[in-house]
C-alpha cells in the first residue's frame, strides 16, 4: 500500500498519517452503513406481511404468484437477496411505496426539505437560546437562576414532546389566535410560492412575497419553537458544563489578577474555549432532532419525512418505512460525523495529536 | 432519634466492621444517607414509589371501571368533577380510573425493558472489553450501528415489522436501549481487566466464564444500573411516543401515549382528555429524571455536571 511505502523508518510523515485517518474513517463510515442496511434487510424479512401477496393482491392465481415470488427474487438464498437489495440501494432505488404509488426516493426527496426547514429553525432557536442560558447558569452556579435553568431542563427531558406540542396548539393556536395552526402553509399561499429550493421561508422571501412568508412564519414557529425548546434543554445544560469546566482552569485565575473585565472573561475567554465541544453538542443535536420531528411533524400535520413515516407506518407500506428508516439512519450518521470532523479542526490540541 | 436506633447506627456507622456484611450495610447505609441530602432525589423517590404503589392498587384506587363505558348520553366527554376527577372521555369512561391502571402498563414497559436490556448490554460490554481483539471490534461495531439509528425510529421500524401492541413495542425498546449499557460496561470492564486482583484469579485457574460473572459483571453493576435508571424516563417517553402513534398499546388498553392520541380529536372543546394522561407520563418521567440524577450523584461523584 502507498501507506507503508511512505513510511520509512517507522515514524510515519503528516500527510501519510492524515491519509491513513482518512482511510480509517471511511472504512469505519462504510461498515456502519453497510450495517445499517443489513438492519432495514433484515427487519424487511421478519415482516410477517407476504411482499408477494403485497404485490399481487390476495385473489391472484398460482401461476402469477410464483411469477411475482421469482421476479422479487424470493427464491434465491438470503445473502443474494441482501446483495441485491445493496445494489439496488446504492443506486438510490428503494422500492415503490403501495401507497402513493410512486417511487420512495422521489417520495422522500419531495418531503425532505419540509423536515430540514423545520429542524433548522428549531436548532436556530434552540441554540441562541441555549448557550447564553448555560452561560447564565454556569456563571450563577447554585444560586436561583441556575436552579431555573435545571427546572427548565428537566421539563424539556420529562415531557412528551406530542404531548407538549398538542398543548402548545391548543394555548397559542386556539385560544389566542397568535400562529397559525397545523399544516406548513395556507391553502391560499400554497400555489402562490413556486418551489425552488422547498424551504419556504426562502423561497418566499426570494420571491419578494410579504404575506405568503408571513404565513409560513406563523405556521413554523410554533413547531420550531417546541423542537428549540427540547434542543435548549440539551444545549444550556451542556453548556453549563463546559463553562463550569473552563471557569475553574488557572488561566481564568490569571486573567482575573491581570484585572480583564469579567464580561470579557465570560464571553471571551471561556466561551471560546467552551465553543469547541459545543460545535459538537448542537450537531448531536440537530441529529436529535430529526427524532424528535417524527412526532412532532405528526402532531402540527407537518408534510416533512416524519410524516411520511408515521403515514406508511400506520398503512404498513413497509418499502417506505424501511427506505425512511435508512436514510434517517444515514444522516444521523453523517451528523455525527460531522461532529467529530469539527471538533477535530477546531481544536488545536487534537489536530495536533493527530 | 430513639433510643433503639442509637446503637444501630452506630454499628451502621463502624469504622471498624467486625464482619463483610456489617461493613457492606454500613456502605449502603452511608450512601442512602447522602442521598437522603438531595431534596429532589427524594421527590424523585417519592413519585416513583407512589408510581408501583398505584400500579399494586389499582383496583382498589380506581372509583370506575377502566375499560367498560359509562353512560354514554350523560356521562361523554364530562369536564373535571368530584365525580369524576379527570373528567370522562369520549366513551363516557373515567379518566382518573383509565390513568391508574395505566400506570400497570408503564411500569410494565419500564421493568421489562430494564430485565431484558441490561443483561444484554452487560453482556456484549463485558465479553468485549475483557477479551479485546477481533471480539471488541466486531461486538462494537455492531453496537455502533445500533447506535447509528435514532432510537425511536429504530424503535418504530421494528414495531412495523412486528406488528403494532404493547409486547411487540418493550421488544422493540430493549431492542434499541441495549447499547449505551454495552458501552458503558466495555469501558469499565477495560479498566477493571489489567487489575492485580482479575490476574490474580486467573492465576488460580478461573475460567473466563467465571471471572466475567463473578468478579467483572458484579463491579460493572452500579454505574450501569444508575445508567438505566436515568434512561428510564426516556423509555416511558419512547414507549408513549409509540402508543401515541398506535404502534404501541392497542385500545381499549389505557395507555397512557394511546389515550393522549385518542383524545387529540376533542382537543379544542375538551381539552382534558389529551391532557390528563400526559400529565400522568411527565410526571413519571420527571420523577424517574430526578432518581437517575440523585443516584447518580451519589454513588457515581465523577459523572456529576
Amino acid at each position: 500500500m502507498s501507506l507503508t511505502t511512505n513510511d520509512p523508518g517507522g515514524r510515519s510523515s503528516a500527510p501519510s498519517r492524515f491519509l491513513w485517518k482518512v482511510t480509517k474513517l471511511l472504512a469505519t463510515l462504510a461498515m456502519t452503513f453497510f450495517g445499517l442496511l443489513l438492519v432495514t434487510f433484515l427487519i424487511g424479512r421478519i415482516v410477517p406481511v407476504d411482499p408477494v401477496l403485497a404485490v399481487v393482491g390476495d385473489r391472484a392465481s398460482q401461476s402469477v404468484y410464483d411469477k411475482a415470488f421469482i421476479e422479487l427474487g424470493l427464491d434465491k438464498p438470503l445473502y443474494e437477496q441482501f446483495w441485491i437489495y445493496l445494489q439496488k440501494v446504492m443506486t438510490g432505488d428503494f422500492g415503490q411505496s403501495f401507497l402513493t404509488k410512486k417511487d420512495i426516493s422521489e417520495d422522500i426527496l419531495r418531503v425532505f426539505p419540509a423536515t430540514v426547514e423545520l429542524a433548522t429553525v428549531g436548532i436556530l432557536i434552540g441554540t441562541i437560546l441555549g448557550i447564553p442560558i448555560g452561560i447564565l447558569a454556569a456563571v450563577k452556579q447554585g444560586k436561583l437562576a441556575d436552579q431555573m435553568v435545571r427546572v427548565l431542563g428537566l421539563i424539556g427531558y420529562s415531557a412528551p414532546i406530542f404531548w407538549l406540542g398538542l398543548l402548545a396548539l391548543l394555548v397559542f393556536y386556539a385560544k389566542l389566535g397568535w400562529v397559525a395552526g397545523p399544516g406548513r402553509i395556507d391553502i391560499a399561499y400554497e400555489y402562490s410560492v413556486t418551489q425552488k429550493t422547498g424551504l419556504l421561508l426562502i423561497d418566499s422571501a426570494m420571491q419578494g412575497q410579504w404575506d405568503a412568508f408571513r404565513n409560513v412564519f406563523s405556521h413554523i414557529i410554533l413547531p420550531a419553537s417546541l423542537l428549540g425548546y427540547f434542543s435548549m434543554a440539551y444545549i444550556s445544560r451542556m453548556t453549563r458544563s463546559f463553562m463550569l469546566n473552563e471557569l475553574a482552569q488557572e488561566y481564568i485565575t490569571t486573567a482575573r489578577v491581570k484585572g480583564v473585565p469579567e464580561w470579557r472573561i465570560i464571553w471571551v475567554h471561556a466561551l471560546r474555549n467552551a465553543a469547541v465541544p459545543l460545535v459538537t453538542v448542537v450537531a448531536l443535536s440537530y441529529a436529535g432532532l430529526l427524532e424528535g420531528s417524527v412526532l412532532t411533524e405528526t402532531v402540527f400535520a407537518w408534510p416533512g419525512l416524519g410524516q411520511y413515516l408515521t403515514n406508511s407506518l400506520q398503512n404498513a407500506d413497509m418499502n417506505a418505512v424501511l427506505g425512511g428508516t435508512l436514510v434517517i439512519g444515514v444522516i444521523f450518521v453523517g451528523l455525527n460525523l460531522l461532529s467529530d470532523v469539527l471538533y477535530t479542526l477546531l481544536d488545536p490540541r487534537v489536530r495536533r495529536r493527530g | 432519634m430513639s433510643v433503639a436506633d442509637t446503637p444501630r447506627r452506630e454499628w451502621l456507622l463502624s469504622d471498624q466492621p467486625t464482619s463483610r456484611r456489617q461493613a457492606r450495610l454500613g456502605q449502603m447505609y452511608r450512601t442512602w444517607l447522602a442521598f437522603r441530602q438531595n431534596k429532589l432525589a427524594m421527590i424523585g423517590l417519592g413519585i416513583v414509589l407512589l408510581l408501583v404503589l398505584v400500579a399494586i392498587f389499582a383496583d382498589l384506587i380506581a372509583p370506575y371501571d377502566p375499560l367498560i363505558s359509562g353512560d354514554l348520553r350523560t356521562a361523554r366527554l364530562v369536564p373535571p368533577s368530584w365525580d369524576h376527577l379527570m373528567g370522562t372521555d369520549d366513551q363516557a369512561r373515567d379518566i382518573f380510573s383509565r390513568v391508574v391502571h395505566g400506570s400497570r402498563l408503564t411500569l410494565m414497559v419500564v421493568a421489562l425493558v430494564a430485565i431484558i436490556a441490561t443483561p444484554i448490554g452487560l453482556l456484549v460490554g463485558t465479553t468485549a472489553g475483557y477479551f479485546g481483539g477481533w471480539t471488541d471490534t466486531i461486538l462494537m461495531r455492531i453496537t455502533d450501528i445500533f447506535l447509528a439509528f435514532p432510537r425511536l425510529i429504530l424503535a418504530l421500524a421494528f414495531v412495523a415489522a412486528l406488528g403494532p401492541g404493547i409486547e411487540n413495542a418493550i421488544i422493540a425498546i430493549a431492542i434499541t436501549s441495549w447499547p449505551p449499557y454495552a458501552r458503558l460496561a466495555r469501558a469499565e470492564t477495560l479498566t477493571i481487566r489489567d487489575t492485580d486482583y482479575i490476574a490474580a484469579i486467573r492465576l488460580q485457574g478461573a475460567s473466563s466464564l467465571r471471572i466475567i460473572s463473578g468478579h467483572v459483571v458484579p463491579l460493572c453493576l452500579s454505574s450501569v444500573i444508575i445508567r438505566v435508571t436515568l434512561d428510564m424516563a426516556g423509555i416511558i417517553l419512547t414507549a408513549a411516543g409509540l402508543g401515541f402513534l398506535g404502534l404501541g398499546a392497542q385500545p381499549p388498553q389505557p395507555e397512557w401515549g394511546a389515550m393522549i392520541a385518542a383524545g387529540r380529536r376533542f382537543l379544542l372543546d375538551f381539552w382534558w382528555v389529551a391532557t390528563m394522561p400526559g400529565i400522568a407520563i411527565f410526571t413519571v418521567s420527571l420523577g424517574f429524571n430526578l432518581l437517575g440524577d440523585g443516584l447518580r450523584d451519589v454513588l457515581d461523584p465523577k459523572g456529576r455536571g
